[in-house]
């Protein structure tokens, strides 16, 4: 019986904690996306209850689709290449040689920066007149590309810019993927005279399902929030070009003069459930891992 | 031969690191020319100018780190060693709402916090953002902490019990101390997430008179005249904790990452 209250107690904090700065957050949030908030009111007080109606303002505006779309293809091809990239060099680095922890720690710098520095860094690569990519361009003799300022570029941008930041996650939690699985299911292959490019897909990819369904899913919830890289290095233009769920809600909240919190939680809600179905598909997979 | 490939494979891999140390130390006439591969006349005016504008905004950042730290581990140590070890009804709820926590996108939580902060009037405060960037490592460190101390053994903790320590006493002299590497780890994260914070500095923080790193970056970006071997400079002294972290704590960095997703 003491035992289950000093339990209790100590747990008290936390659960205050995740109170006041979780769920008051979340419901303020979800406070503002039902009401029609003006600035005025925003600080006063007093703002009338709106129902649906910034939904439905946010579902009706044209940035939404183009949005949701950014957001999807963002998410799919940084999901895709983050994770073949980062399996690529995990089984490369499970092989084991001189100085391979070394250069594996290395590897997990783009993933530790912050990610303003990540962002810009990549910015100034990018930059049209004095960009070094453009300049390598004009080496080989190909025409320089508007890679930040470019419609059609804006998204492919950011995506290059998010995946390598994403790589180095990939890699960890992959090579210990790998590390788990036992030596002597190679050596078996080996003896059945299986190639290395089939000892990969019959053996290797197989058993590292788990992992990777983790991983993925993990990224998945990782990429769907990414605001930082998006807005640093496009604010989601020219023309909401790179837009997102993540920085358009941002836009609509902070990024005018004139700051729209209705619609801007609205967003913002919209993306949450996407997340909370991403992350429940996430536990049952980690559930079912646990059970087997 | 592996060696080799390696060393080019992370050369690759670091090469945007390499650009931003390169631009850091090109002085500004040369950077409208055609891009160099290394400084040919390299300059420290972009760090002077960080000396003398930035410090500050450097300060700041310290603070916040360092008090996320503190108020993180004062939350989420407790509550670990409660739940791997105290073990109280409810605590699989709790844990479930840890892991969904970890993914609420920071949007959300910032507006949130904009809303409430607002209305209380305390934003553009130090604390304030210290009380937000928390809500980053929390649920992280809470749940790390607890797989570190459910392997304290049960029999130690038995008999502390029967020699009349109460679980406090346990807690302070016993688990502390043998979860030392968690604890390490949870404040890593946790200094390096409320560092990098960008989000809500953005929002909770942009009319201080005390604000982060970050936004100090931000401005020079911002600027019309961007000039880009300042924001380099301070990119790469902002970078600074990161790298120490991967010199000094290798593989406590190696374990969060992986106990964050792969358990056992």
């Amino acid at each position: 019986m003491r035992s289950r209250l000093a339990g209790w107690a100590f747990l008290v904090p936390l659960v205050a904690y995740l109170a006041v700065c979780y769920a008051y957050p979340l419901f303020t949030n979800l406070d503002l996306s039902v009401r029609g908030y003006t600035v005025r009111s925003f600080v006063h007080g007093g703002a009338p209850l709106v129902g649906f109606a910034n939904y439905l303002t946010v579902f009706g505006d044209p940035t939404f689709r183009t949005a949701l779309l950014n957001t999807v293809l963002f998410t799919a091809v940084s999901l895709f290449f983050q994770y073949a990239i980062g399996l690529a060099a995990a089984l490369f680095f499970a092989r084991g040689f001189r100085l391979s922890a070394t250069l594996r720690a290395l590897f997990l710098v783009p993933w530790l920066l912050p990610l303003i520095v990540s962002a810009s860094t990549w910015a100034w690569l990018l930059n049209s007149e004095s960009g070094l990519v453009n300049a390598a361009l004009k080496v080989v003799g190909l025409s320089s590309v508007n890679w930040l300022t470019s419609p059609d570029f804006s998204l492919v941008s950011v995506t290059i810019a998010n995946i390598w930041i994403g790589i180095p996650f990939n890699l960890v939690v992959l090579y210990s993927g790998l590390q788990n699985i036992p030596r002597e299911v190679y050596e078996a292959s080996a003896l059945d005279g299986a190639s290395g490019w089939q000892t990969f897909w019959h053996v290797t990819f197989p058993l590292l399902r788990p992992v990777s369904a983790i991983t993925l899913l993990l990224g998945l919830v990782y990429t769907l929030k990414v605001f930082d890289v998006i807005w640093i290095m496009t604010k989601g233009g020219p023309s909401g070009s790179s837009t997102t769920l993540a920085t358009w809600s941002y836009e609509l909240g902070f990024g005018n003069a004139l700051p729209r919190f209705g619609p801007s939680a609205a967003v913002g809600n919209v993306l949450i459930l996407i997340a909370v179905v991403a992350g429940l598909l996430y536990i049952r997979v980690q559930r079912r891992q646990e059970l087997s | 031969m592996r060696t080799a490939v390696g060393v080019l494979l992370t050369a690759l891999m670091l090469f945007p690191v390499y650009w931003m140390v390169n631009v850091s130390l090109t002085p500004m006439s040369d950077m409208r020319k055609p891009p160099s591969l290394y400084p040919v006349h390299p300059t420290t005016e972009g760090y002077e100018r960080v000396l003398r504008e930035q410090l500050p905004y450097l300060g700041t950042s310290l603070l916040v780190a360092l008090g996320t730290v503190v108020l993180t581990l004062a939350l989420a140590a407790p509550a670990a060693y409660s739940l791997a070890k105290l073990r109280p009804a409810g605590r699989q709820t709790l844990g479930f709402l840890l892991l969904v926590a970890q993914m609420i996108p920071g949007i959300i939580m910032a507006l949130g916090f904009y809303g409430i902060y607002v209305k209380l009037g305390i934003t553009n405060t130090v604390w304030g953002l210290v009380l937000a960037d928390s809500t980053i490592a929390v649920p992280f460190a809470a749940l790390i902490l607890t797989s570190f101390m459910a392997s304290v053994p049960d029999e130690v903790l038995q008999a502390a019990r029967i020699d009349g320590a109460g679980p406090w006493r346990s807690f302070v002299s016993i688990v502390l101390p043998s979860s030392r590497n968690g604890l390490i780890t949870a404040a890593l994260f946790s200094f390096l997430w409320a560092w990098s914070d960008f989000l809500f500095a953005a929002t909770l923080d942009s009319g201080g008179r005390m604000q982060p790193l970050t936004l100090g970056i931000y401005r020079y970006i911002g600027n019309n005249n961007q000039e880009w071997n300042s924001i380099m400079a301070t990119a790469v002294v902002a970078s600074v904790p990161a790298t120490v972290l991967i010199v000094v704590a290798q593989r406590y960095v190696a374990a969060g990452v992986t106990s964050g997703a792969v358990k056992d």
